[in-house]
């Protein structure tokens, strides 16, 4: 059984976090640039370079790069040969979190749903982290994590279809979620799809395709492949950097797909703004 | 064809009755800002007929949630927040007098109307640029609603800070002139 010190896993969770918030992601910034020079939108190549500009002045200037700096998500894969000495992990990842963001100036942005009070000074600063954990064969602790803004989380979306659906039902619903966004999740976009599983395992399956590197391709050939269509199919909207109009609406679209019940066919489109910011640590 | 434009606030209505959708401003002088909390006290207040924290006549709303300044900062990064949240609120702004509004995303039709009957301008700066559009905030100062946290109202001063007109005063929207351009059928 490995041992490995609560306080260690608390300085890698704040150092991701300072990272991210300030550092666009090399896969995002190349796919950005891509797309700025393959935009056929004059009004779209501007926000794309005024996008690709603010990610040099957060760098250099270590400013947070969105004033949304989101909320903290982590995928853990956790080895069943490692104990956490000194405390928890939960604890752990969220002390990080906190240290993170109060350390790097980034904005608090958990609240109570109704009342809408700010949790920094009762629950924690940024605080509670939305964390996902696994079990997984070994002795490390895999940790993903990105920052996750409002905008583009607002316009997500999620679907049980009849198997009948298909292929063809699901690229209509992904085309359909991305048109009715439009300009509000900051596009360009990459569109993360949830597919099969449980109604809730689509969901996260979403989410956790965003976390896949931009420009990675599909281990699964036929998803691959439906990913290329997605692709095509949202470009063509014609919605273009911030909405403005044009030819690069996505990045990209990322699947994940699940076996599922006979029953049913469960869609998810989690959509996230040209602001990647996500990052995988092994501890 | 687009033009682009140096303006100052507070601005009148001359000046937001030339502006077309797809215009580029550069806007200078007093900006303030407020989100869907700020909001909702301002159009309370407006409906009991009380005083408002700040002059409304020629104002611009940016609708923003900055991060916490670094020490010697006058403000953190503030790029726009989606704008569609101030949707409900933004007719009776204009109503009063305010000129403008800076955020990021669609508005709905009640918006557009008014913005045409009362000489408004829906301007869009670039989401996700707060870094960017930050630095272009010379001063900030908290006047009204501190409990709010990042969405209290602030009054800054902004500088060249750059917005494209997106809903102007003859009813144009950017967002759809821009996808029926570029839409492939």
């Amino acid at each position: 059984m490995r041992e490995v010190q609560f306080d260690v896993i608390v300085k890698a969770v704040r150092d991701i976090i300072v990272h991210c918030g300030t550092d666009l992601p090399q896969d995002a910034y190349d796919a950005l640039k891509t797309a700025m020079e393959n935009e056929k939108s004059p009004v779209s190549q501007e926000v794309i370079r005024q996008i690709l500009e603010n990610a040099d002045i957060a760098k250099d200037e270590k400013r947070p790069l969105c004033q949304d700096t989101g909320l903290a998500v982590f995928f853990v894969n956790v080895g069943e040969d490692v104990k956490i000495k000194g405390g928890l992990l939960r604890d752990a990842i969220n002390k990080g979190t906190e240290q993170g963001y109060t350390d790097a100036y980034l904005r608090a942005s958990t609240c109570e749903p109704f009342s809408r009070a700010n949790l920094k000074d009762t629950i924690g600063y940024n605080l509670p982290a939305i964390i996902h954990f696994d079990l997984v064969a070994g002795d490390k602790i895999d940790i993903e994590y990105a920052a996750k803004g409002g905008g583009s989380e607002n316009v997500s979306r999620a679907k049980v279809f009849p198997p009948a659906a298909g292929k063809d039902g699901i690229v209509a619903y992904v085309k359909e979620v991305i048109s009715d966004a439009g300009p509000n999740p900051c596009p360009p976009i990459t569109v993360g799809v949830g597919i099969g599983g449980t109604f809730e395992k689509a969901c996260i399956s979403s989410k956790h395709a965003l976390f896949r590197n931009i420009g990675s391709v599909n281990d699964d050939p036929e998803m691959k492949e439906l990913e290329e269509r997605m692709m095509i199919e949202i470009n063509n909207l014609g919605i273009g950097a911030m909405g403005m109009g044009g030819t690069k609406t996505a990045l990209a679209v990322h699947i994940e797909s699940n076996p599922c019940h006979i029953a049913s066919l469960p869609v998810s489109v989690n959509v996230q703004c040209h602001s990647s910011r996500h990052t995988h640590i092994t501890i | 064809m687009s033009k682009t434009y140096n303006l100052t606030t507070p601005l009148t209505e001359e000046q937001t009755r030339i502006l077309k959708a797809g215009d580029i401003v550069y806007l200078s002088g007093t900006v303030f800002t407020a989100r869907d909390a700020a909001h909702k006290r301002l159009v309370d207040l407006i409906e009991a007929g009380e005083e408002l924290p700040f002059e409304l006549e020629g104002s611009i709303i940016y609708f923003v949630g900055p991060t916490p300044p670094k020490p010697g900062d006058p403000i953190g990064s503030a790029g726009p927040t989606t704008s569609y949240r101030m949707d409900s609120y933004s007719p009776t702004m204009l109503k009063h007098g305010s000129k403008g509004m800076i955020g990021k995303g669609k508005r709905n039709q009640e918006v557009k109307d008014a913005c045409k009957e009362y000489g408004g301008i829906y301007f869009g700066a670039t989401g996700g640029a707060g870094a960017l559009l930050g630095k272009q905030i010379t001063q900030a100062e908290v006047i009204a609603y501190p409990e709010l946290g990042p969405e209290a109202i602030r009054k800054i001063t902004v500088k060249d800070f750059p917005v494209t007109v997106i809903n102007d005063t003859f009813g144009n929207d950017l967002y759809q002139m821009g996808r029926e351009q570029y839409e492939v059928k």
